[in-house]
């Protein structure tokens, strides 16, 4: 049966429990921490090699304000940047990595994260179509927006607004490339 | 009880999706692919399974006052030592299911069953309670998942049989309701024969 509901022993197995628990979660950390790491630094790599040309050396993260927001990116060496941007979708924060070659023009676009609706704007990242437009993409000659305001960009079928925060993304991170090339 | 029959009632006569009707947050939000539902039933059932072993080893030490906190903490603990472990070595599962692995935490079927059975029955019996929930909840999950891909995306665990789109509200929250309760009308009336 169980031990008698006193102050005394609940206090006692509560601690215990705890302790036992914290004890276990720590292990698990300890063991996982390094594998973690290694999947988000594959992952990383992965979508550089996506959106960028080859190139030789490893990328540098840095760092940048543009507009009042902070950006991250990676600077390949002869290829390019590799942009992080993130706007607001449908469903919640949209983040996309953008290569952009060194010629300011977009290369390739990888979504990193997203929230949007499943089989409507989360097609962002599986259609084709949608994606491949903005490859090639001179941001000087074309207008990054959906057509709808006005731009060349395709949106995707009743998605409008997620189409709408990934060519902002994309033009965010035009607009951090054409930052750093007239700051150097 | 026959040990056989614990694990086939959590699959019939207490299905915990059809009949309990628990845990109905993570049913009806990930189960937008047969896939999803899939591991989504997969990762509960790790919690339960452990859970109840664990839960049928201390109760008999554990006053009863607390023993709602005491079973929260255990299935709390397994719930993140899961997450953890799929965010090292299965990172794409772990992104499509993200939120809901720790709200399995507050799943009413893992601690559903730590109160109603694993408290009160042997380390072994549990395992086997857990196991047969477990498959139940997943099979259930699974099915779900089948017939919303089926009528929302036109395929079968990824593989396309139509092209194009298929009715969209099936991914999304009013089809989920949908497909539950005609999978549930059908399901009760097959089990009472």
């Amino acid at each position: 049966m169980a031990a008698k509901s006193n102050l005394k022993n609940m206090a006692l197995s509560l601690t215990l429990v705890c302790l036992v628990c914290s004890a276990v979660l720590g292990s698990v950390y300890a063991v996982t921490s390094g594998p973690i790491r290694e999947a988000e630094q594959a992952k990383t790599t992965a979508s550089i090699a996506r959106v960028l040309p080859a190139f030789e050396g490893q990328p540098t993260l840095e760092s940048v304000c543009v507009d009042g927001v902070d950006y991250n990116y990676y600077r390949a060496p002869g290829a390019g940047y590799a942009v992080i941007s993130t706007v607001v979708g449908f469903g919640g924060p949209l983040t996309l990595m953008v290569g952009i070659g060194e010629d300011g023009v977009v290369y390739n676009t990888v979504v990193l994260s997203h929230s949007e609706t499943p089989g409507l704007g989360a097609k962002c990242t599986t259609e084709q179509g949608f994606i491949d437009q903005f490859k090639g993409w001179d941001p000087a000659a074309r207008q990054l927006a959906v057509r709808k305001d006005g731009g060349e960009v395709d949106a995707i079928t009743a998605s409008t607004i997620t189409s709408r925060a990934y060519a902002k993304a994309v033009a965010q991170s035009c607009a951090v490339y054409k930052h750093l090339s007239e700051n150097e | 009880m026959s040990k056989f029959g614990l694990i086939t009632k959590g699959l019939l006569k207490e299905n915990p999706t059809f009949v309990l009707v628990l845990g109905m947050c993570p049913t009806l939000a990930t189960t937008t692919s047969a896939m999803n539902g899939l591991e989504m039933g997969l990762a509960t059932m790790f919690v339960l399974i452990l859970s109840n072993i664990v839960i049928s080893l201390i109760s008999p030490v554990v006053p009863d006052k607390v023993h709602i906190p005491v079973y929260i903490v255990v299935i709390a603990t397994f719930v993140t030592v899961l997450q953890l472990l799929m965010q090292a070595f299965v990172p794409e599962v772990y992104e499509t299911l993200g939120l809901f692995i720790p709200l399995i935490v507050v799943n009413c079927i893992v601690l559903g069953r730590a109160e109603a059975f694993a408290s009160k029955n042997s380390v072994g019996d549990s395992t086997l309670d857990g196991i047969g929930i477990g498959i139940g909840f997943t099979l259930s999950l699974t099915v779900i998942g089948i017939v919303r891909e089926i009528l929302g995306s036109g395929s079968v665990f990824g593989w396309k049989f139509i092209a194009g789109d298929g009715i969209l509200a099936f991914v999304m929250a009013p089809g989920a309701f949908l497909v539950l309760g005609y999978l549930m009308v059908l399901f009760n009336k097959l089990a009472k024969r």
